[in-house]
């Protein structure tokens, strides 16, 4: 009976476990850097993203603009720090409404089984077969262009993998004897959904999540590309690298430095999940 | 009145179409106060039997009654009844939530019903096992398979069961800590005065704890066996799977 | 008695931690020749930990310390990778708690079985399978052709055990080392896998360590007995010797065991167990 009062409180902390695995810490600290450049943006930019100087069009990189200037004469530099709040905007908004979405159809299939599970599975196999960017395309196309529809587009295409994941594990906990356990005290419906299930299918949506980011932000700037995403002139990275294109030979860094700032992002997103994946094993304690 | 009876008996599975009849006509009674013993080789159904007592498997057809009350086929176990039939699982590991704490896994049956002072009585559940207090901010990982075990105990006994069913409750355990817990659940036995219906394949266990027994074989009823008949000991040949 | 086939002196094993050093096992030393010897404790007693430094299983960061630690004359503390790669799987073998995790799904039976022929020896695809056929037998599986070409998945605990056995058997090694390989079996069958591994020990004139928690149930099959407890050795002693042993531990754990003469009674326990 010593034992448990001999035994440390808890196992190592989340920071000391983040810590250990080199992954993780890399991609969570390129994911805050990059968060804090878009909170601080108005704080470290040099410029005002939208200032046009045409005088200074597409100036090489220099001492007064490190990353030179496009083809308005807009400071590269300070749209890439603002290039970052579309990105992660998108990134938020996507990820509110696809991980709860699918996990919440996953955990009822899983759970109910039966006419529900089939029914519910058969609309997720629909939606997966839809392919995602042409759907999203056709989404913004009929809705009009900007940053909230393209989120939607994406958030409703992308919810399906989450939901086979959860299905599939809540279908095997369900023989599990904590479940059981729980019935017999009386623990039932939403209480042991949301208390004893969810908990046990979050990690492995939370790393499928981390993939994911790496993908939406892909998808996101193929969207900006394409004219789809934000309006002009608000500055995204994706459409920053689509008004490059143009220009690509003779003054390269007009697309190569947003598309630097989108491999790096997405990068870090995959370390991240990479690290999380050993993380949150539960069989790692 | 029994505490348990049980008559005519099925449980069938069904399996992507094929149907499998792993309880055949099963009837016995359990007197109150009595440790009633579930015994037979792996596969013989006595564990199918126990959780259509415990009302995890609704699908069964014959009787089931706890104390005069009947269970109804296809329907949960819900009320006075669902509070007076109880069970401990076998693994330890796998019968508590390993995201939940101690006082969480003992606290939510109890917030459930709208006690009080839950943090209380947790510590008295938790002290009733032979557990100290510090033991409710754990989480299952950190204890041992004998405190784990003692958790599960403490969890079946919260809503103060007169039916306690016990699954192999010692099988994943240590032989040591095995004579601690069958010590604790006849202790607490008396104490709270409950009747205990023990599946187990452990000819050992079976002859210490219970007092009669009923040896099932391939869904059905082979034998019965009284007190006399379990301290000879002629059946445990019958534990071995044929 | 014959030369010893493994001789541990002053054996520690220590894990780093936070903490500092957890010693697990702490300066034991023993014999084991062509005999069975039981090594028997509780969880936390350090008798597997025993068994995997003598397989050369431990993780990287087990810290091994031995005055001696010999197999067949040969010292392991010291023994390279290629080494043990020799040693195990023909003249030390091992056979874990459950068949479910040491039997890969994926591969057929026969294949498994015959994996250590492979690894070691020459001889025929015709002449392995003959082997393995033979071992099946052994070990008491009725049908081997049909469980040789079948896969671990269609075994049930009993038979996947026995396969276990053959393939650790197939290749004739000096020493077996069994940690707890009853122990996820029905009662029933227990009793029948430790007296084939008995019989078969005595017909290949091979070293048995038995490592279990449950000393009545080895004791039947094992000639010697070590008790281990917090990573020491309590006791040695001949098994019929047992009734008359002297650490209160030994008796307690003996006594502990359930059965129809303890009914109604409190079974023994002893002090200071969590």
């Amino acid at each position: 009976m010593s034992a448990i009062v001999q035994a440390p409180l808890g196992g190592p902390s989340f920071l000391r476990r983040v810590l250990r695995s080199p992954s993780a810490t890399v991609g969570s600290a390129v994911v805050l850097f990059i968060l804090a450049l878009a909170l601080l943006a108005p704080l470290i930019a040099p410029y005002d993203p939208n200032l046009q100087e045409t005088a200074n069009r597409l100036m090489p990189p220099s001492a007064a603009h490190w990353f030179g200037t496009d083809g308005f004469g807009r400071d590269i530099l300070s749209r890439i720090i603002y290039g970052a709040r579309p990105t992660l905007l998108l990134v938020l908004v996507v990820v509110l409404l696809m991980a709860p979405l699918g996990i919440l159809v996953g955990i009822l299939s899983g759970f109910f089984g039966g006419i529900t599970e089939r029914v519910l599975m058969r609309i997720t196999d629909i939606v997966m077969s839809f392919p995602r960017l042409l759907l999203a395309f056709a989404f913004v196309a009929i809705m009009g262009p900007g940053l909230i529809n393209g989120a939607l587009a994406l958030a409703l295409t992308s919810w399906p993998a989450y939901a086979r994941q959860a299905r599939v594990e809540t279908a095997a906990l369900r023989r599990s004897d904590y479940l059981a356990a729980a019935e017999m005290v009386g623990i039932r419906g939403v209480r042991l959904l949301w208390g004893h299930i969810l908990p046990l299918v979050l990690p492995s949506a939370i790393i499928r999540l981390a993939l994911d980011l790496s993908g939406i932000i892909l998808a996101a700037a193929g969207l900006g590309f394409l004219g789809l995403g934000v309006r002009p002139p608000t500055a995204e990275w994706g459409s920053m690298v689509s008004e490059g294109t143009q220009v690509i030979f003779d003054q390269w860094w007009v697309a190569a430095v947003p598309g630097f700032a989108i491999l790096i992002t997405s990068f870090a997103f995959n370390l991240l999940a990479d690290g999380l994946r050993d993380i949150l094993d539960p069989r790692h304690d | 009145m029994s505490a348990l009876s049980v008559s005519d008996l099925f449980v069938t599975f069904q399996s992507s179409g094929k149907g499998f009849t792993a309880v055949r006509g099963v009837s016995f009674d359990v007197a109150p106060g009595e440790t009633f013993g579930l015994i037979g080789p792996s596969g013989c159904g006595k564990t199918t039997a126990l959780r259509a007592v415990a009302g995890l498997n609704t699908n069964w057809q014959g009787s089931i009654a706890v104390f005069d009350e009947a269970l109804q086929p296809g329907h949960k176990i819900t009320g006075v009844l669902r509070s007076n039939i109880q069970m401990v699982f076998q693994d330890p590991y796998s019968s508590l939530h390993p995201r939940h704490r101690i006082s969480r896994i003992l606290g939510e049956p109890l917030t459930l019903r709208g006690v009080r002072n839950v943090e209380d009585e947790v510590r008295v559940a938790l002290d009733q096992v032979g557990l100290p207090a510090p033991a409710a901010g754990r989480y299952p990982h950190q204890l041992s398979g004998g405190q784990r075990q003692r958790v599960a105990i403490a969890r079946a006994l919260l809503l103060k069961p007169k039916l306690l069913l016990l699954d192999e409750p010692t099988s994943a355990l240590d032989v040591s800590v095995q004579a601690e817990i069958l010590n604790l659940l006849n202790d607490l036995k008396a104490s709270h005065g409950m009747t205990f219906v023990l599946v187990s394949h452990d000819p050992g266990v079976v002859a210490h704890m219970c007092d009669r027994a009923v040896l099932m074989q391939a869904g059905r009823i082979e034998s019965e066996l009284d007190r006399a008949a379990l301290s000879q000991g002629g059946w445990v040949e019958q534990l071995a799977v044929r | 008695m014959t030369e010893p086939l493994l001789s541990v002196e002053d054996l520690s094993i220590a894990f780093p931690s936070e903490a500092g050093p957890v010693r697990v096992v702490d300066g034991i030393s023993f014999s084991v020749g062509r005999e069975v010897v039981a090594l028997v404790g509780e969880s936390g007693s350090g008798k597997s930990m025993t068994g995997r430094a003598i397989m050369g299983l431990l993780p990287r960061r087990a810290e091994v310390r031995a005055k001696r630690l010999a197999f067949d004359r040969e010292e392991l503390t010291t023994l390279s990778a290629s080494g043990w790669n020799r040693l195990r799987g023909s003249g030390l073998g091992l056979i874990l708690q459950d068949p479910k995790y040491s039997l890969n799904p994926a591969h057929k039976v026969g294949r498994q079985v015959e994996e250590a022929l492979l690894l070691h020896t020459k001889l025929s695809a015709a002449e392995r399978r003959e082997r393995a056929l033979d071992m099946l037998d052994k070990v008491g599986l009725p049908d081997p052709k049909r469980i040789y070409s079948s896969y671990p998945a269609s075994l049930s605990g009993g038979m996947g055990q026995r396969v276990m056995i053959a393939a650790m058997l197939i290749n004739r090694p000096k020493l077996l080392i069994a940690d707890e390989p009853t122990s996820a079996l029905d009662r029933g069958l227990q009793d029948q896998i430790l007296t084939l591994l008995r019989s078969l020990t005595e017909e290949l004139g091979m070293g048995l360590l038995l490592i279990s928690h449950d000393l009545q149930q080895v004791s039947r099959y094992a000639d010697r007995v070590m008790v281990m407890r917090h990573g020491k050795i309590e006791e040695q002693m001949a098994s019929a010797d047992l009734a008359n042993a002297k650490s209160d531990y030994t008796r307690a754990l003996w006594a502990a065991r359930p059965s129809a003469a303890t009914y109604g009674t409190r079974l023994p326990v002893y002090g200071d167990e969590a």
